[in-house]
């Protein structure tokens, strides 16, 4: 449990945001759990639930990884623990 | 491996962060000092900044790991300690500037933004610690930077101390004055309690109670913009819809406070002592406590009507929240603070809010007469006036109730004062002109109203 985060990506759609992202993730040695696409209000919508059980870097590190590769594309993604939404949307 | 959360409520977490302001106000530990008490004041100030560096040290850097883990921001790191009218009695000295000095020097040490607990209690009469404490004020607000003071005068048990009353009137007239140069400054970090509460983890008023343990952790929370935002969506529900929707929303942000306060307190090994559920509003736009009572239907905060939403707001934040939290303590209730708050600030230039209708709003909710700025030809016996008024209404009520009043000097009606930073910018409220200084000047003890016979 400790180790899942969840992955959200919002911005401009384009070509190849999943691809830069789910790439970024497996040098980080971050297993995909589950992926959730939309598009809300025009916006590119992407949610991923990720084990870093494996990873090889610790979630600081994931973060400005990915932080980089978001600035890159020109998305926004955020890491947060999994605890976070848990803790606010269930009993 | 199903979603176990849904896509939805993943955004509506992001989208509170993001957009609606959510954030933790405050992580404050409390920290007693009450082992470094002792006859030769140097060596007592140096235990006490031995002992907070120890306690705190990893403080800020633990608030900024759980931002960083979770993506909440945790606006604040803070040090709640005993007060210091208890530590610094039993030293043979009478003045107690060392001791705000010490507090300040540890306070930028560890790299906290402010420290609260120059403190005394003096709801039924006042010791020579007590005294000591008082008289320093002035000079220790004037001349440090992260000292925060508090000195509670009644409570419902122990009736009001109206010479303590009279007292704190100079005291922050005198505050005003040494502070002058900065708008008078140093009374926005000193407040004046009535029925104080020991685990308040939001500044100035702070300090680690007496019945409280060796260190522990307190955490508040805030989210006006989340409650404006739902409030916003529901432009035609009946109240007591309205009421059921703030709960919900005061339920999700407090679990906020709640994990991180656990997460803090297993981080630092510190007790986890209270999640204080406040609105507490900042100068940013849409992080408004008046917002959300203009959202719920009233032209202007302070109109007629305004008291009835207030007390609605408030009960239902304290309903959801409690559901939130295994303790909830502190102070507990939307704050109203005009110069922290834009919309407060509007409806005093709109001349919508004054000094009279936010303390009927202080009957309904926390915390009191909070960050108003009047003239700085405002009289002692003015001042302590509106503090025995406000403290009537906390000790009649059973509530805690507090003034933070800044009497600036060289301002008048209509003026402005920029304090900078969360504390804002402060619009000068006209006070009434007529005198109350036989009345403050008779001295004594009101005695505790019937209502604290309970037993």
């Amino acid at each position: 449990m400790k180790d899942k985060v969840i992955v959200t990506v919002v911005g401009k759609d384009k070509v190849g945001i999943i691809a830069a992202v789910t790439t970024a993730l497996a040098e980080a040695d971050v297993n995909i759990l589950d992926i959730s696409q939309t598009i809300m209000q025009g916006f590119f919508t992407m949610m991923m639930i990720c084990d870093m059980a494996g990873a090889n870097v610790d979630l600081a590190a994931l973060k400005s990884c990915l932080d980089e590769e978001g600035e890159r594309i020109g998305v926004k993604i955020s890491v947060q623990h999994e605890e976070v939404f848990q803790f606010m949307h269930r009993i | 491996m199903p979603l176990t959360i849904h896509p939805n409520e993943i955004l509506e977490t992001i989208h509170m962060l993001e957009m609606e302001n959510l954030d933790v106000r405050t992580i404050t530990m409390g920290i007693n000092l009450r082992d470094c008490a002792g006859p030769d004041a140097v060596k007592a100030c140096k235990k006490i900044y031995d002992k907070i560096y120890r306690m705190a040290e990893n403080l800020v850097k633990v608030g900024t790991s759980i931002e960083s883990d979770y993506g909440i921001p945790i606006v604040n790191k803070r040090i709640s300690v005993t007060p210091i009218a208890l530590v610094a009695e039993s030293a043979d000295t009478d003045d107690y500037q060392a001791y705000a000095e010490v507090l300040d020097r540890v306070a930028q040490d560890v790299g906290v933004n402010f420290i609260g607990g120059f403190s005394a209690l003096v709801h039924k009469g006042a010791t020579k610690g007590d005294l000591n404490l008082i008289k320093a004020i002035p000079q220790a607000l004037a001349t440090t930077e992260r000292v925060c003071s508090s000195v509670n005068i009644g409570t419902t048990k122990a009736g009001i101390n109206m010479d303590a009353v009279l007292e704190m009137g100079y005291v922050i007239k005198k505050t005003a004055e040494l502070t002058g140069d900065r708008g008078g400054l140093g009374c926005a970090k000193l407040v004046v309690f009535c029925n104080v509460p020991e685990d308040n983890p939001f500044m100035a008023g702070a300090f680690h109670g007496i019945g409280e343990p060796e260190a522990v952790i307190n955490v508040g929370v805030s989210g006006p913009g989340v409650v404006l935002h739902a409030v916003k969506k529901y432009p035609d529900a009946d109240l007591g819809t309205l009421a059921e929707v703030i709960k919900k929303t005061a339920f999700k942000v407090t679990r906020m406070g709640e994990l991180v306060g656990r997460e803090a307190s297993r981080r630092l090994q510190v007790p986890f002592g209270i999640v204080d559920l406040s609105l507490a509003p900042t100068p940013a736009i849409g992080d408004s406590v008046a917002d959300i009572l203009e959202a719920m239907g009233l032209e202007k905060c302070g109109t007629h009507g305004t008291t009835a939403a207030l007390a609605m707001l408030n009960d239902a934040v304290k309903k959801g929240g409690s559901m939130a939290s295994s303790y909830v303590g502190g102070l507990s209730g939307a704050f109203i603070p005009v110069s922290e708050d834009a919309g407060m600030i509007r409806a005093v230039e709109a001349k919508a809010l004054s000094i009279e209708k936010l303390e009927a709003m202080t009957c309904v909710c926390s915390v009191g007469l909070d960050m108003i700025t009047v003239p700085g030809d405002t009289s002692a016996e003015t001042i302590a006036a509106i503090i025995a008024d406000e403290a009537a209404i906390g000790m009649i009520n059973n509530k805690t109730t507090a003034v933070r009043i800044i009497p600036a000097p060289g301002k008048k009606e209509g003026d402005y004062v920029e304090f900078g930073g969360l504390l804002g910018k402060g619009p000068v409220m006209s006070v009434n002109p007529y005198n109350s200084s036989i009345f403050v000047k008779r001295g004594g003890r009101i005695p505790a109203p019937i209502n604290a016979l309970r037993n």
